[in-house]
C-alpha cells in the first residue's frame, strides 16, 4: 500500500474535531516534556553561556571539531571504497558455480557480518601489534574493520542486486554465447549496481557513524576531538554533545536525503530491476 | 558508461582524503619493531633529531590539548629531556595517549617516550622501562566542597569514578571491593558527573584532581580530600630493554633538578595554583636494572 | 589456551556474555513495542503524531549510537535524574537498554513501516468499506499481513542489535568488547585465540539466528 491514507477514511467534521483534540493534548504533552528537559537542565546550569561560548570561537573550530570532521569522512569515504570492493569481489565469489569459490566467500561474509565492529577494532589496534611487533595505526583500525564489516553487507546487497535483474537478461546473454563472467561483467552487475545505489549511499550514512567508535582507540575523529579534548578545555561535555549530534544529525541527513534524489531518479529512469531491487535490499540495510 | 565514470570519480577523490589523512596521522616509525641493542631512543635522537612522544591531552596542568599545542608540567618535562638528548622543542612529535594504550605505544613502537602521568608498578614493569621517577603523586579523592568523605574507606555503597585500565580504578577494584566503580574513557567526563552529583567521588592522582579542581568553571565546587592513600612514582616510559636510554634520562633529570629547569617548569604549569615546586630526589631514581 | 583454563578469566567471559544477551533481550522487547508503535503514528491521521515519528526517527537514524548512549548517561541519568536502579552497575544496565531501544525502534518502525506497504491497498479499502475505524484497521487486518513481510528485516535488525549491545561499553558496563579488551592486553601473547573465541561467539550466535530468520521469512512469505 503505498498511498499510506487507505488507512483512514478522509476527515469529516467529528474525525476532524477528534483530531484537533488529539493535536492538542499530544502538542501540550510534548511540550511539557520539553519544558521539563529544559528546567532540569537549566537546574544544572547547562544553559549557561560559559558552556556554549566556545562554540562561537572560530579557533575551536578550526583546531578541534573541524580536523575530528575531516577524519571522520576521510574514514568513512575511503571504508566506502575499500567496502564496495570487497563487497563486489565477494558477492561474485559467493554466487559462483564452483563450491570451493563460494562456500568460502559465503563462510567469510557470514563471519564479518555476525562479529560486531567494535570487537574488530580492538582486534586489530590492540592485537594485531603483539603479532606484528609493530603499531597499527588507528585510522586504518578502523577502516579495515568498517571495510569487513560494510563489505559483506554490501555483498549482500549486490547479490540481491544481482537476483533481482529480470531472469530474461541472463537467458538472452547465454542465447548470445556469453560466459558466466562475461553476463556478470556486462550485463548483471552493472544492473545491480544501479539498483543498489541509493543503498550504497545509505550505507555511508552507517559507516558515518560508527566511525564515532574510533573515538574508543583513540583515533582523532569528531567525538574524541570535540567530546574529550574539547571538553577537557572547557568542562562542557554535555553542551558540546549536543553540538556534535547536531553536526552528525546535518550530514548525515543530508546523505539520507541525497541517497531518496537518487532514488527518484533512478526509479523515473525506469530501470526495471529497480522496484524488485529495493524489495530484496530492504532486509539488508537495517540497524547499523 | 556515466555510471563507471562516477564510481571512478568517487574512488579518486576517496583514495585523495586517505592520502592526506594518513599522511597526517600514520606514524610510520623507521625501521622494525625492537630497539637496536646499542643505542634506543638516545640512537634515534641522535640520528633523526627528532622524537615521538606520548602525553596526555585531557588533564589540565599536566598535559592538556588546548587547540594546536599541548600544555602542562608533562610536556615540559618531555621538553627538558628532548633537549639534553639533543633534539629541540620543535622538532617533538607529540601524541595523544590515553591511559588503556600506553603500554601498547611503547611496545608497538608508535611512541619513542611516554610521559603521561604515568605510574610506575611492577606489572607494567613487565612491559616496559620506566626513567625517573619526575615527580611522586598520591591516588586521592576529588569530592564536593560541601562533602563528608574524608578518605576512601568512607566510599562504601557511594559511587567512585575513574578511568578504564588505569591504576586507580584498578586498586578500587582490589582494594575497596564495596565502593560502586563507574569507569568512563576520560576524567572530563568523571569530573562532570561529579559536578552534578551523579557521582560521589572521582579517583585518580592527587595532582590531576587538583588541576581539574583549579579549572575555572569548577571554581569553588569541589575540593581534593587532601589524604592520599598511594605512592604513584611518575615515571617515564620506553621501551623494555632499553637500558642506555634509560640511564641516559635519569642523568638528564638530575641535571634538570641542580640547574633549575625542573623548578621552572613546575612554576609555569602546576605552580601557578600557589603550591611551590616539589624537589627531585635524585636518590630514588630508579635504577633501569 | 591457557588464557581460559583460568576460571577467573572463564567467569568474566560468561559475565560479559550474560550482559550482552540480557541487553540484547530487553531491548528487543522495548524497541518492537516502541517501534510498531512510532510506525503506528507515523501513518495516522493525526498531523502532530506523524510529525513526531518522523522527527524520532530521523534524530536516532542519523545519530552515532555512542552519542545516543552518552545522552542516556549525561542526559536522562546526571541532569534530569532518572536513577533506574541504586546499584550503579544495574542503573548502567538499564540506561543502557533504553538508549539501544530508543535507536533501535527507528530501525523497527521503518522495517514495519515498509512492510505495511506490502499488504495490498485492497485490503484496507475493504476493511474501510466494512467501516473500521483506522485503529482497528491496523490491529485487526494491515498488521497482522505486515507482520509476515517484515520478518526478514526484523531479523537483521536484531542481529545488528546483539552487535551494537557492544557499544553500552562506553559507559562502564563490562560487556564482551571491553573484557576482551582487558584480556588482550593482560594476555598479549594470546590474542589470536582471545579474538577468535569471543569473536566466535558472536558467529554462534548470531549466523544461525540469520539463518532461523532467513527460513521464517520464507514460511511466512505471502505468495501473490
Amino acid at each position: 500500500m503505498s498511498d499510506i491514507s487507505v488507512l483512514y477514511d478522509h476527515p469529516g467534521p467529528r474525525a476532524r474535531a477528534r483530531n484537533r483534540i488529539l493535536t492538542v493534548c499530544f502538542a501540550v504533552v510534548l511540550a511539557a516534556l520539553l519544558w521539563f528537559i529544559y528546567a532540569r537542565f537549566n537546574a544544572k546550569d547547562q544553559w549557561a553561556a560559559a558552556h556554549w561560548n566556545p562554540f562561537l570561537k572560530s579557533s575551536v573550530w578550526k583546531q578541534f571539531i573541524l580536523p575530528g570532521l575531516f577524519q571522520t569522512l576521510s574514514a568513512a569515504l575511503v571504508a566506502m571504497v575499500l567496502s564496495l570492493a570487497f563487497g563486489l569481489i565477494f558477492a561474485v565469489g559467493r554466487l559462483s558455480a564452483h563450491r570451493w569459490v563460494s562456500i568460502p566467500a559465503g563462510a567469510a561474509i557470514e563471519f564479518c557480518r555476525a562479529v560486531p565492529l567494535l570487537l574488530l577494532m580492538f582486534f586489530l589496534f590492540f592485537g594485531m601489534p603483539f603479532l606484528t611487533h609493530k603499531p597499527f595505526p588507528a585510522f586504518w583500525a578502523v577502516v579495515i574493520a568498517l571495510t569487513l564489516y560494510n563489505g559483506s553487507v554490501l555483498a549482500e546487497a549486490f547479490r540481491a542486486g544481482i537476483r533481482a535483474v529480470p531472469r530474461g537478461q541472463s537467458e538472452a546473454a547465454y542465447a548470445i554465447g556469453l560466459r558466466k563472467h562475461q553476463l556478470m561483467r556486462y550485463i548483471l552487475v552493472p544492473q545491480a549496481t544501479r539498483a543498489m545505489l541509493p543503498v550504497i549511499v545509505s550505507q555511508l550514512v552507517v559507516l558515518n557513524k560508527d566511525t564515532a567508535l574510533g573515538y574508543i582507540i583513540a583515533f582523532p575523529e569528531l567525538l574524541q576531538r570535540g567530546g574529550n579534548e574539547l571538553t577537557a578545555n572547557y568542562g562542557n561535555v554535555v553542551a558540546a554533545a549536543i553540538v556534535l549530534a547536531a553536526i552528525y544529525i546535518a550530514i548525515n541527513g543530508a546523505i539520507t536525503i541525497f541517497a531518496g534524489w537518487l532514488d527518484r531518479r533512478l526509479a523515473a529512469r525506469g530501470s526495471r530491476s529497480t522496484a524488485r531491487a529495493e524489495a530484496a535490499v530492504l532486509d539488508v540495510a537495517t540497524g547499523g | 558508461m556515466r555510471t563507471k565514470r562516477v564510481v571512478a570519480l568517487a574512488a579518486m577523490v576517496a583514495l585523495a582524503f586517505s592520502a592526506a589523512a594518513c599522511g597526517g596521522n600514520d606514524n610510520k616509525t623507521g625501521g622494525g619493531g625492537g630497539t637496536s641493542a646499542a643505542t634506543g631512543v638516545v640512537g634515534k635522537a641522535q640520528k633523526d633529531k627528532k622524537l615521538v612522544i606520548g602525553v596526555k591531552a585531557d588533564q589540565p596542568g599536566l598535559g592538556l590539548q588546548t587547540g594546536s599545542q599541548y600544555e602542562g608540567f608533562d610536556i615540559e618535562i618531555a621538553k627538558i629531556i628532548a633537549k639534553g638528548l639533543g633534539v629541540d622543542a620543535a622538532n617533538i612529535e607529540w601524541k595523544t595517549t590515553v591511559s588503556a594504550n600506553r603500554e601498547p605505544f611503547i611496545q608497538q613502537g608508535t611512541v619513542d617516550l611516554v610521559v603521561a602521568t604515568y605510574t610506575i608498578n611492577d606489572d607494567r614493569k613487565k612491559k616496559v622501562s620506566f626513567a625517573g621517577p619526575y615527580y611522586v603523586a598520591g591516588q586521592d579523592l576529588l569530592v564536593a566542597s560541601d562533602s563528608t568523605i574524608s578518605g576512601p574507606a568512607d566510599l562504601d555503597g557511594k559511587k567512585v569514578c575513574s578511568v578504564t585500565g588505569s591504576t586507580p580504578a584498578k586498586r578500587m577494584q582490589t582494594d575497596h571491593p564495596k565502593a560502586q566503580l563507574q569507569l568512563f574513557d576520560g576524567y572530563a567526563k568523571c569530573v562532570e558527573a561529579l559536578s552534578n552529583k551523579a557521582v560521589d567521588a572521582v579517583t585518580t592522582d592527587d595532582i590531576i584532581l587538583a588541576g581539574y579542581a583549579a579549572q575555572s568553571q569548577y571554581a569553588g565546587k569541589f575540593k581534593v580530600v587532601g589524604k592520599p592513600f598511594s605512592t604513584e612514582p611518575y615515571g617515564i616510559g620506553l621501551k623494555l630493554d632499553d637500558k642506555s636510554s634509560c640511564n641516559k634520562i635519569n642523568d638528564i633529570l638530575k641535571a634538570a633538578a641542580a640547574d633549575g629547569s625542573y623548578k621552572t617548569a613546575w612554576d609555569s604549569t602546576l605552580g601557578k595554583s600557589g603550591t611551590p615546586a616539589p624537589t627531585l630526589d635524585a636518590s630514588k631514581l630508579t635504577n633501569c636494572g | 589456551m591457557h588464557v581460559f583454563t583460568d576460571p577467573e578469566n572463564q567467569r568474566a567471559y560468561l559475565a560479559a556474555f550474560g550482559w550482552i544477551l540480557k541487553l540484547t533481550g530487553a531491548s528487543a522487547v522495548a524497541a518492537l513495542a516502541l517501534g510498531v508503535l512510532l510506525a503506528a503514528m507515523r501513518v495516522s491521521p493525526i498531523p502532530v503524531l506523524r510529525g513526531f515519528g518522523t522527527a524520532w526517527v530521523n534524530i536516532f537514524r542519523n545519530t552515532p549510537l555512542t552519542l545516543i548512549i552518552f545522552f542516556c548517561y549525561f542526559g536522562l541519568y546526571v541532569n534530569l535524574g532518572v536513577s533506574l536502579s541504586a546499584d550503579l552497575v544495574r542503573n548502567n544496565f538499564w540506561l543502557g537498554v533504553v538508549g539501544l531501544s530508543a535507536y533501535t525502534a527507528a530501525f523497527v518502525c521503518e522495517a514495519v513501516r515498509s512492510g505495511i506497504n506490502t499488504v495490498p491497498a485492497g485490503q484496507a479499502e475493504a476493511a474501510r468499506a466494512l467501516g473500521l475505524t483506522f485503529s482497528q484497521t491496523l490491529r485487526l487486518v494491515v498488521l497482522p499481513q505486515a507482520g509476515r513481510a517484515v520478518v526478514a528485516p526484523l531479523g537483521s535488525v536484531l542481529i545488528a542489535l546483539t552487535k551494537n549491545t557492544t557499544i553500552v561499553g562506553t559507559i562502564g558496563l563490562i560487556e564482551a568488547s571491553n573484557e576482551m579488551k582487558q584480556l588482550i592486553n593482560d594476555h598479549g601473547d594470546a590474542v589470536i585465540t582471545i579474538f577468535l573465541v569471543f569473536g566466535g561467539t558472536f558467529v554462534a550466535l548470531l549466523v544461525p539466528t540469520g539463518y532461523f530468520f532467513s527460513w521464517l521469512a520464507n514460511r511466512l512469505a505471502v505468495r501473490r
